[in-house]
């Protein structure tokens, strides 16, 4: 394991019931890395980044995160989960809480802020993404695209060293997607550490130092953006940019 | 006699000779502080059970031993006192397991309380079930603990959603207070027996408590939407 490894995952296998989701999978992300996960859906790229988190059980493997074994059933995994982000393809705003509320809950309960703290770091962020003027209104009046550039401010509230993204456009409208990319490419452009899981081809081009196309629970084939698009090698692969490139 | 001299006449028997209107008052008071008393305690152990089921049932078979026998107690709680009648309960409590108390306040309160909280803890849980699951993940995303976003993000919502259910079962609560004249408490269905029991005129008396219910639970149904729009307040 290198110094610079943020993440890193050995052997990694899933199973829900006897349907094998991963299979042995190993893989590591180093600091500053941005790295977009593709593949068919069903192919196992979304319980791939739920088990780094460990929202996903692992069923055997070891995963290690900023040097820690976090497969380690003594881990803190709620301090673990301090240091990554996450966000949702439904967004998962808190509906009972403002915007300011849902950005501030973690940093506060957390103890890593003060609700006063809190309160400026999440109006600076909201800044940033340009939703300053909503943080006192409930989620159920923001479009999706707004639910989601202020889910991203949620994650980032807790200053992480990693986000993960969960197909974060995927269940927006065409003309919202762009928004949220661009907060994302942002953040790539800040040096972020980013695994992303996505159907926008576009963004995976654009911003990612690597890519990697999982198909069948396997990673069957990374490389940068040009080895991947442009010199596909699996069949599989092939078959699959041929689909989602002819659109 | 004419047929409005005999009704004003019993108006007056069961209600003014004697002050005896200061009897159903008073049992109504009873009635209502039984209620708050009983929805309390309901409450309380509806909010635990409802906990301690969803969790096991979240765990499934990954639920350590704790989790396994709190939850095992709290099905036997809810199988049983579901399945056996109020009045039986009330039976049970004053005359066998409260023999030598005297505190009928109390043993009414607590029965009725722990009647309730069976079905409070369903009506939570279904409650707790209505939340979206990402709702968890992302608290727990966000390095919260099960108990804080439980108590942050997951019961708000859940109660929230129950409200409608969690109102009529209050209603239901305070119309079997009724019941606790078994065992010798007076309440206000006790009132009007009393008061019949002297006048020997049964409709003046059971006419008047029926009102009395009536406006009560009308009062609790207008308490329980204005509550309902104030926490609507989230979903404009």
């Amino acid at each position: 394991m290198t110094d610079n490894d943020l993440i890193r995952v050995e052997h990694l296998t899933k199973k829900f019931g006897d349907n094998l989701v991963l299979n042995d999978i190993s893989d590591h992300i180093t600091e500053g890395e941005k790295v977009v996960i593709i593949g068919p859906s069903g192919s196992g790229k979304s319980t791939f980044l739920r088990c780094m988190n460990l929202l996903e059980d692992p069923t055997g493997g070891k995963i290690w995160f900023d040097g820690m074994e976090i497969t380690d059933p003594k881990i803190d995994i709620n301090a673990v989960r301090q240091q990554m982000g996450m966000v949702f393809q439904h967004f998962n705003l808190f509906p009972n809480k403002t915007v300011r509320e849902n950005i501030t809950l973690a940093p506060v309960k957390t103890g890593r802020m003060t609700q006063d703290q809190a309160d400026e770091a999440a109006l600076r962020l909201l800044d940033r993404v340009g939703l300053k003027d909503k943080s006192e209104v409930y989620p159920a009046s923001l479009s999706g695209g707004q639910k989601q550039r202020i889910a991203i401010v949620r994650a980032l509230a807790m200053k992480p060293k990693l986000m993960l993204f969960d197909e974060p456009t995927s269940a927006l409208d065409p003309e919202m997607v762009g928004e949220v990319l661009q907060v994302m490419k942002e953040l790539a452009e800040e040096g972020m550490t980013m695994a992303v899981v996505t159907h926008e081809m576009g963004f995976a081009r654009e911003v990612a130092d690597r890519v990697m196309f999982v198909a069948e629970g396997k990673i069957m084939e990374e490389g940068t953006p040009d080895e991947v698009f442009n010199h596909p090698k699996a069949p599989r692969l092939q078959d699959f940019l041929s689909k989602v490139l002819a659109q | 006699m004419s047929f409005w001299e005999n009704l004003q006449e019993q108006f007056i028997a069961s209600f003014v000779t004697d002050n005896r209107w200061q009897v159903y008052l008073k049992g109504l008071g009873n009635s209502l502080i039984l209620t708050i008393g009983a929805v309390l305690i309901g409450i309380i152990i509806g909010i635990l059970v409802a906990i301690v089921r969803t969790n096991h049932d979240q765990k499934k078979d990954k639920a350590g031993g704790i989790s396994r026998v709190l939850n095992a107690i709290c099905v036997v709680y809810t199988t049983v006192i579901r399945g056996t009648p109020s009045m039986v309960q009330l039976l049970i409590m004053g005359f066998v397991i409260f023999a030598n108390s005297r505190n009928l306040y109390m043993i009414a309160v607590l029965t009725l309380g722990i009647n309730s909280g069976a079905y409070v803890s369903e009506i939570f849980r279904s409650g707790i079930q209505s939340i979206d699951p990402g709702q968890m993940e992302a608290g727990r995303s966000l390095g919260m603990g099960y108990s804080t976003v439980m108590k942050e993000v997951i019961i708000p919502q859940a109660v929230k959603n129950v409200l409608p259910a969690l109102g009529n079962e209050m209603i239901t609560l305070f119309k079997d207070t009724s019941l606790v004249s078994v065992i010798g408490m007076s309440e206000l269905t006790k009132a009007a027996r009393d008061v019949q029991a002297i006048t020997y005129e049964p409709m003046m008396p059971y006419l008047g408590i029926a009102a009395m219910y009536l406006i009560v639970v009308m009062i609790l149904s207008w308490l329980q939407n204005k509550l309902e729009r104030r926490l609507h307040r989230s979903d404009r």
